[in-house]
């Protein structure tokens, strides 16, 4: 059987090229193949989501060249996972920019989504370093370009700021990965592993310096403190549909976390094996309490949204800063629930705001929306789900994520910490839900009435919301081998080491 | 030659890093493009220094030059020339729709775009002299 393991990264290239030209047929026609090759992406993730779960990891040489000479794309279950992820998201985010008519309003809206699925999907499945600073430029370049898109002051300054940093971010991803080809010889990521656990004690200094400068590079995609001054701006100024696709990027950094530090100082690396992990526990620690400090003191709902967002940043950041196989698997389940939910969560403040007219999301007392008891239901379920609290899967996640600390020795810290801003971020979307659908002034104009195609890529992503939680025992399953599969790192690095060229000896 | 290299590398990080740290748009760019100059003076030396020996295996050489870095440096520069041209673009526009070329916007009131007009300036200027 052909393998499949290309299709994710190639498929969203060729059908931004295609969408490209299919500019002349107009806009409808760019809709289509744009709707088409996202449901083709989600098709092609589920099947390899199946392949992924029986345990193998497959490795793509790309131009059949084998590493660690060669790039590789390589399919475990985290990256499956991480792929359909981006699928479902990507979905929903594409629903509500073609139904609410926001594509329209700039040039190649589908275009730069395509590239956008390239470069995260691209992220997700290389084995290589250097080719992983590829695939982030090309996903933060479509990224600027949707960021942008629209236009306005605001959005112009919040991208300005966003696409500076982000250079600089480049800058020291390429800094890092130097120091590293220079002592270990390798850009593989499995060979890499291979090379640091044979790595002399006089280089250990320099690799860990590399490798910290690596995390300050995934934690400024991340969002880790103090580099997530940067995401309030860009996020919030942004449109829905592109905010909503940006929750997974968030993640990309939390991936290369996982990817890239889980493997090369795993277990295997002797001196240096996890000595990242109480930093980033840490910073995650810091993280969550600002981030619940700036759910606090929000002035406008998505602005709310985007310190949500960097919350859940911070609980993953602990998460993974736990360090322990448990952690791990809670972790993942959080991170499908976060950022589905969270996707969910802007599409659904843009709702609000076009429903009440000038005013906006901004927390000021305006006119009852239309429909304000279903979209004020919509807005209790997200706010539940986002901040924690039962039935949802944002409790589950939570809990499995400080039943997993139990044992840490910082424990009553994480305790603290989690709870606290938990509690402030129940205050204040509460505080934010009772004023825009309770506090109404009858004589103000009243917005748009509800785009209820729109609304249907809310409820969409909200689903998820529940179906985390009715098949939690199974995606806790999932969750539990994938983390399995990651901590064993071994196995990783055997599957893209040992693979053999096609046809060849 | 080790020295120069490494001088080189940290004088045009130094200057970079003053230039990012700037308020204005243009020095921030300016900066920007020394660190990615840096770095890629950086990467080629990661694959030590050599003088003369051919990137692609000779016969009638003994050795080499690692060929490696010399690709990266190539797709590091294409990848930030790229994005020096998007920046400089996205300078031009947030001049041009904020009203003046603070990285974070400065002196601009919330929900409003100020147009600072030549003649505003030549009063600023005559009241500061």
């Amino acid at each position: 059987m052909m393998s499949l393991t290309f299709l994710p990264v190639l498929a969203p290239l060729l059908a931004g090229i295609i969408i490209l030209l299919a500019r002349l047929g107009g806009l409808n026609l760019q809709r289509l193949l744009s709707m088409l090759s996202v449901l083709l992406l989600t098709f092609i993730s589920l099947e390899l989501m199946q392949q992924a779960v029986q345990g193998q990891t497959q490795v793509y040489t790309l131009g059949n060249w084998v590493a660690p000479f060669g790039i590789v794309l390589v399919l475990d279950q985290l990256s499956a996972l991480m792929v359909l992820i981006t699928s479902i998201l990507a979905l929903g985010a594409l629903w509500y920019a073609v139904t609410s008519k926001i594509d329209a309003k700039g040039s190649h809206f589908h275009v730069l989504f395509q590239i956008q699925l390239f470069g995260l999907n691209g992220a997700f499945m290389t084995g290589d370093v250097f080719n992983l600073f590829v695939f982030f430029e090309v996903l933060l370049l479509a990224s600027y370009g949707l960021l942008l898109h629209g236009g306005g002051a605001a959005r112009t300054k919040g991208g300005l700021q966003y696409v500076v940093i982000n250079l600089i971010g480049s800058t020291l991803f390429l800094f890092a990965v130097g120091t590293l080809y220079g002592i270990l010889g390798t850009l593989n990521i499995a060979d890499m592993a291979v090379k640091v656990s044979q790595a002399q004690p006089e280089d250990l200094g320099v690799i860990a310096a590399a490798g910290l400068l690596l995390l300050v590079v995934f934690g400024l995609k991340a969002a880790m403190f103090p580099l997530y001054l940067w995401l309030p701006q860009a996020y919030a100024n942004t449109s829905a549909p592109v905010a909503a696709l940006f929750a997974i990027m968030t993640k990309v950094g939390l991936y290369a976390i996982i990817r890239v530090h889980g493997t090369v100082f795993g277990d295997s690396a002797g001196e240096l094996a996890h000595y990242y992990a109480p930093w980033v526990l840490g910073l995650g620690l810091i993280t969550l309490l600002l981030a619940a400090l700036g759910v606090m003191a929000a002035r406008g709902l998505r602005e709310q949204v985007t310190y949500l967002v960097l919350a859940s940043v911070a609980t993953l950041l602990i998460g993974l800063g736990l360090n322990s196989a448990e952690a791990l698997a809670a972790s993942l389940y959080y991170l499908i629930h976060s950022t589905l939910i969270a996707g969910g969560f802007f599409l659904l403040a843009d709702i609000i705001a076009r429903g009440r007219d000038q005013i906006g999301d901004r927390f000021i007392s305006a006119n009852a929306m239309p429909q304000a008891v279903l979209i004020g239901g919509t807005f209790i379920f997200g706010a539940i789900a986002m901040s924690g609290m039962p039935p949802l899967s944002g409790f589950f996640g939570k809990v499995l994520i400080l039943s997993s600390a139990l044992d840490h020795e910082w424990f009553m810290t994480i305790l603290g910490i989690v709870l606290v801003s938990g509690l402030l971020m129940i205050v204040a979307v509460a505080r934010s839900g009772s004023l825009m659908f309770y506090h109404t002034q009858p004589d103000a104009p009243q917005g748009e009435s509800l785009n209820s195609l729109a609304y249907g890529a809310v409820v969409m992503l909200f689903a998820t919301g529940i179906i985390l939680v009715i098949f939690a025992h199974s995606i806790t399953l999932l969750t539990e081998s994938t983390a399995q599969q990651l901590w064993q790192s071994s196995d990783y690095i055997q599957a893209v080491l040992n693979t053999r060229a096609v046809g060849g000896n | 030659m080790e020295l120069i290299i490494a001088l080189i590398i940290g004088v045009l990080t130094t200057s970079g890093v003053f230039l990012t740290l700037r308020g204005h748009t243009f020095p921030v760019v300016l900066g920007l493009t020394l660190l990615a100059y840096a770095v890629n003076v950086f990467l080629f030396a990661m694959g030590r220094l050599t003088i003369g020996l051919p990137a692609v295996i000779d016969p009638t050489q003994a050795e080499y030059a690692d060929p490696l870095p010399q690709a990266l440096v190539l797709t590091a520069i294409v990848i930030a020339f790229g994005m020096t041209a998007f920046l400089i673009v996205l300078a031009l526009k947030s001049r041009s729709e904020l009203g003046n070329d603070h990285v974070d916007g400065q002196s601009c009131p919330e929900g409003e775009i100020p147009v600072e007009t030549d003649v505003q300036k030549q009063i600023q200027r005559n009241e500061q002299l």
